[in-house]
């Protein structure tokens, strides 16, 4: 299958002297992938995903959006094939559900344009397929943490792109809206074809919806491939510090990771 | 109803009580006069005293209040959206101190030029204000690639805060006339008495607001996040140089015509927004005409009032501004 985003050798540092936050990491997402992202906080995943779909410009090394290097595509190009799913999203004003679904649709609209049927329509699919179409004239501030973070992925839905990148898209959800959102992630990447990338600490959410993994540390890859190959006892402990048993259900084939001490 | 729909309708609006509120406010005054009479062409222009105070007493006023309020609330409502803060006004990054020093040191040195009928301290205070802009931008892109908002926010609230310390120096040196003077117009003031500085301004609030006009959708974006505009097709580095630049030259413009009129680019946004939302396709031509028809009922009440008297149409706006700043503080916190 072919690659449709691919990171060759890149590293990435915020500052001229500043140390490299991504060091030589090479990734590829073949088409309808699903992969996730784990690593320590400070790992460089987030800054991986903004090199990834563009807002970041690698300081060495290149990304390719299909054959071509990402940044000979404009912002709007890009945007019509990768959409992010920010890990937080906090207003400065007062907006409804729907308006800031609709701002997905930016990067399709000429400058003096504004959205059509057309667009409205696709506004409303995203709601619908993201269980949120009774949420739509209700203000962005007034939802749940859940309620918000599906929102957000609507937003990147209606950018009608067939890549999304999610940075810790459960990270501050309780475990019914957790499992909500991996299910919805694991409907569209199956349903819908769309190619995802997720940074996670949920290792078990990892386990249960990606079907390969990337291990990061220190701006490096550990390790990468399938998951089963990758999520070892060996490299969780490589990559936390932390003793783990990795378990597999024998029926379901769920693998399950249970963390049992910090090494120091 | 449909997207575009919706904002033609809001705007049209707007538009109407704006024109409305211009073609009323000059009938109003100490003399009363008529609009008929005003524009009977059979009259006589020497013998027509409608027409003299319509035209050349309050008209230029009134189209003046109308330029300065629009361009004020407009650049509120771009600079509020930039820096991501709905308490930023058009003179938070330093342009009406620098335009304020430019105006006190025109006095005070008693400059005496004229550029196409344009008198020194509109000149200067508009030099004023562009270097300030030039001196918050240098420092605020400095650091790396792209404008830092936060280095803007305090490059800014720190240029504030020293020129206002060499306005009280060069006050302190000025003799009192002088000092009188400059104070006079940083209390802000549409008495323009003639075209010129209304045709001056307007080459630079025309360039500003076609930018403004372009930047719209951008600005609910940039609402939400420069990571999350960037990643929905914004080049966030040229969105962001273009707001900054275009509403510190359309603020300059509009503060060397009327002073530094405080809180029209902060109170007339908000209403604005408390009325039709936040989509900056209708709030930032909703603002303009707001703002626009707000000012010219603000210095209509300086002007008549205290007849014959006038307040300051700065201390007007101040006195229902002040007020309404402390009233959307709490209501916020």
């Amino acid at each position: 299958m072919r690659d449709l985003l691919s990171a060759d050798n890149v590293s990435f540092r915020y500052a001229a002297g500043a140390p490299l936050v991504v060091d030589g990491v090479t990734v590829r997402l073949s088409d309808g992938a699903l992969a996730g992202i784990l690593g320590p906080n400070g790992s460089g995943k987030t800054t991986l995903l903004r090199l990834l779909s563009g807002t970041r410009r690698p300081t060495s090394g290149r990304v390719l959006l299909g054959n071509r290097p990402l940044d000979q595509f404009s912002r709007r190009e890009a945007a019509r094939q990768i959409a992010v799913v920010p890990q937080e999203t906090e207003l400065a004003f007062e907006y409804r559900a729907i308006e800031i679904v609709l701002m997905g649709r930016h990067p399709h609209l000429g400058l003096l344009t504004v959205e059509g049927p057309g667009d409205v329509r696709i506004a409303h699919d995203a709601l619908a397929a993201t269980g949120t179409s009774h949420l739509a004239d209700r203000f962005f501030h007034e939802l749940s943490g859940g309620e918000k973070q599906r929102i957000v992925i609507a937003a990147a839905l209606a950018q009608s792109a067939n890549l999304l990148l999610l940075d810790e898209p459960t990270a501050s959800l309780d475990l019914g809206y957790q499992l909500e959102i991996s299910s919805l992630l694991l409907r569209l990447n199956q349903d819908h074809g769309v190619t995802m990338a997720i940074s996670t600490h949920d290792l078990n959410m990892a386990a249960s919806i990606c079907r390969e993994l990337i291990l990061m540390r220190d701006g490096r890859v550990l390790a990468s491939g399938p998951t089963a190959e990758v999520l070892t006892p060996e490299n969780v402990r490589r990559l936390y510090d932390v003793e783990a048993d990795v378990q597999v259900n024998s029926e379901t084939g769920h693998m399950t990771v249970v963390p049992v001490r910090r090494i120091k | 109803m449909s997207i575009r729909r919706r904002i033609i309708i809001v705007v049209s609006g707007f538009a109407a009580f704006a024109v409305a509120v211009m073609i009323w406010a000059p009938t109003v005054g100490s003399t009363p006069i008529s609009l008929a009479r005003a524009f009977d062409r059979s009259i006589a222009w020497d013998d027509n005293v409608d027409a003299q105070i319509f035209f050349v007493a309050r008209l230029p006023r009134v189209l003046a209040g109308g330029l300065v309020g629009a361009t004020l609330a407009a650049a509120g409502v771009v600079l509020q959206a930039l820096l991501r803060n709905p308490l930023a006004t058009p003179f938070t990054l330093g342009v009406s101190a620098g335009a304020s020093l430019g105006a006190m040191l025109a006095v005070t040195m008693r400059l005496e030029l004229s550029v196409l009928g344009v008198t020194s301290i509109p000149l200067a205070s508009f030099a004023g204000s562009m270097i300030a802009t030039g001196i918050v931008y240098a420092l605020a892109s400095s650091q790396r690639r792209g404008l830092s908002t936060n280095v803007l926010l305090l490059a800014g609230v720190t240029l504030n805060a020293f020129f206002s310390a060499l306005i009280l120096f060069v006050q302190y040196l000025a003799d009192f006339a002088e000092a009188l003077r400059a104070i006079r117009w940083m209390m802000g003031g549409l008495d323009v008495a003639s075209y010129f500085p209304i045709v001056a301004a307007l080459p630079f609030i025309i360039i500003s607001f076609a930018a403004f006009a372009m930047m719209t959708r951008t600005l609910n974006l940039l609402s939400v996040g420069a990571e999350a505009a960037a990643s929905r097709g914004v080049e966030i580095v040229r969105a962001q140089r273009l707001a900054f630049i275009s509403a510190s030259l359309a603020t300059g413009a509009a503060v060397s015509l009327g002073g530094p009129i405080g809180f029209i680019g902060i109170i007339v946004p908000h209403l604005v927004r408390l009325l039709v939302g936040s989509d900056h396709r209708i709030v930032l031509p909703a603002s303009a005409l707001f703002g626009a028809a707000f000012l010219v009922l603000c210095d209509l009440a300086a002007r008549t009032l205290m007849s014959p008297l006038e307040i300051p149409v700065g201390v007007v706006t101040a006195l229902i501004g002040g007020p309404f700043f402390l009233w959307l503080l709490v209501k916020r916190s």
